[in-house]
């Protein structure tokens, strides 16, 4: 089987694997980084996202193999330590989850979102950037203002350092 | 899915090397439609070829009156450019709406025209500004390059490397999206440029995206969403799913085109 090396929350690793694994199987699977979900496995639902050199992509639509030499960030490597990363914080002060499951997925699109769009996020914004992330439970108001609220914090000198997620 | 073996070349003429000789090869560019795609077993190559290592295959830039971009760069590079903002706004919001945030961070200019899918956004753009589509052979006019669903005029080892944008007067692109996968259920490309008038129709064409003859020569005569009044298309040929009927689709090509024209003209 062909090796692929990467950096995931920093830490280098390298596994042999077979071409079929995708990154979310990977991380899953191979590292046991199970943070990160599967949700439709049909590249719709965004429980799966993770960033990928600064970027949020789905994890279950990439071949572990295509990531050769990337630095790959999950919902492991967000927080420093026992202090949660501010979007966490905010998602949970918001009561912007319920079951759960999309919320790993959901917090790395809003940090992604907060990198690309600056801290001062609109209604608007947040829901049309969150078209690629599903909820089946709180109906998105919540995570909606959960992610005004991260972003606000994000940009206040109370943001932890946010390592992994660059 | 089924097993395959990847291959990454490190140039172009590796990849049509890999290619022409593998017995069931398919190129991987972003991978939004091919890893669904092999996920559902409706495709099983033997290998795979990733175009992601090779150097030069990305990027956009401003030659003479056209936008050249290269056919790895992502949807994502092409809404956020601020050349392509400026200069053909039309292409940096159709490239913006195409999928999901996520998928716009992979998804790629030459991928989605080598898979010319009926529904897709890009056909639409390349077809509805005159694009020229530049392989490791060739350049081939977006009039001959989409040859039906899911079918182009690539020959078996050839390889998109560019998409050649001459730059319009006007355009503007409107889509009617599913509401779930964002593919246009309809989308319509109408652009200016000097004497020549293109309207382009993605997501209703049983055979892929097409033009708008009838609507071409109607703007000719003055170019204003008033000159389609009473114009249509006839829903026979129009796709029919259970996402729309084809009289539905035929109806939304009339609406969409005037709305486009509407904001091409203002």
């Amino acid at each position: 089987m062909p090796a692929v090396s990467m950096t995931v929350n920093g830490k280098p690793v390298t596994a042999d694997v077979d071409p079929r694994t995708l990154l979310v199987q990977f991380l899953r699977e191979e590292l046991r980084l199970t943070g990160t979900h599967v949700g439709c496995d049909t590249s719709q639902c965004g429980a799966c996202v993770v960033h990928v050199n600064g970027r949020a992509i789905k994890s279950c639509t990439v071949f572990a193999l295509q990531l050769e030499g990337a630095k790959v960030a999950t919902i492991e490597g967000l927080a420093n330590g026992d202090q949660l990363h501010p979007m966490q914080e905010a998602f949970r002060d918001n009561h912007g989850l319920q079951c759960g499951f999309c919320t790993p997925g959901m917090i790395m699109a809003a940090v992604d979102i907060v990198n690309r769009k600056g801290h001062d996020l609109d209604e608007h914004t947040i829901r049309s950037e969150l078209e690629g992330n599903l909820c089946r439970c709180t109906g998105y108001h919540n995570i909606v203002k959960a992610i005004a609220a991260g972003a606000r914090a994000m940009g206040s000198g109370a943001a932890v350092t946010q390592k992994a997620a660059e | 899915m089924y097993a395959f073996t990847l291959h990454r070349p490190s140039s172009v003429r590796q990849a049509a090397n890999l290619l022409a000789k593998s017995e069931d090869a398919k190129l991987l560019a972003g991978g939004q439609t091919l890893i669904p795609t092999m996920k559902q077993r409706l495709a099983s190559p033997a290998s795979l070829i990733d175009l992601s290592l090779i150097e030069g295959l990305s990027g956009i830039e401003l030659r003479g009156r056209s936008i050249v971009i290269g056919a790895m760069t992502r949807h994502a590079e092409v809404a956020d450019s601020p050349v392509v903002q400026e200069n053909l706004p039309a292409l940096a919001e159709l490239a913006g709406e195409i999928g999901d945030p996520h998928v716009r961070n992979m998804g790629t200019i030459g991928g989605s025209l080598a898979n010319n899918d009926p529904n897709a956004d890009y056909p639409a753009a390349a077809l509805g500004l005159g694009a020229t589509i530049v392989t490791n052979k060739r350049r081939i006019a977006a009039d001959e390059f989409f040859t039906g669903m899911f079918e182009t005029a690539l020959g078996a080892d050839e390889i998109v490397t560019k998409v050649m944008f001459p730059l319009p007067k006007k355009a503007a692109y409107v889509k009617f999206a599913n509401p779930a996968s964002r593919y246009a259920l309809v989308g319509v490309l109408v652009s200016k440029r000097g004497r020549e008038i293109r309207v382009a129709v993605t997501g209703a064409g049983a055979n892929g995206v097409f033009r708008v003859t009838a609507f071409e020569e109607a703007l000719q005569r003055r170019f204003g969403p008033k000159s389609l009044d009473g114009l249509s298309v006839p829903a026979a040929g129009l796709n029919s799913d259970i996402h729309g009927s084809a009289e539905y689709r035929a109806h939304l090509i009339g609406v969409l085109a005037r709305r486009a024209v509407a904001a091409a003209a203002g």
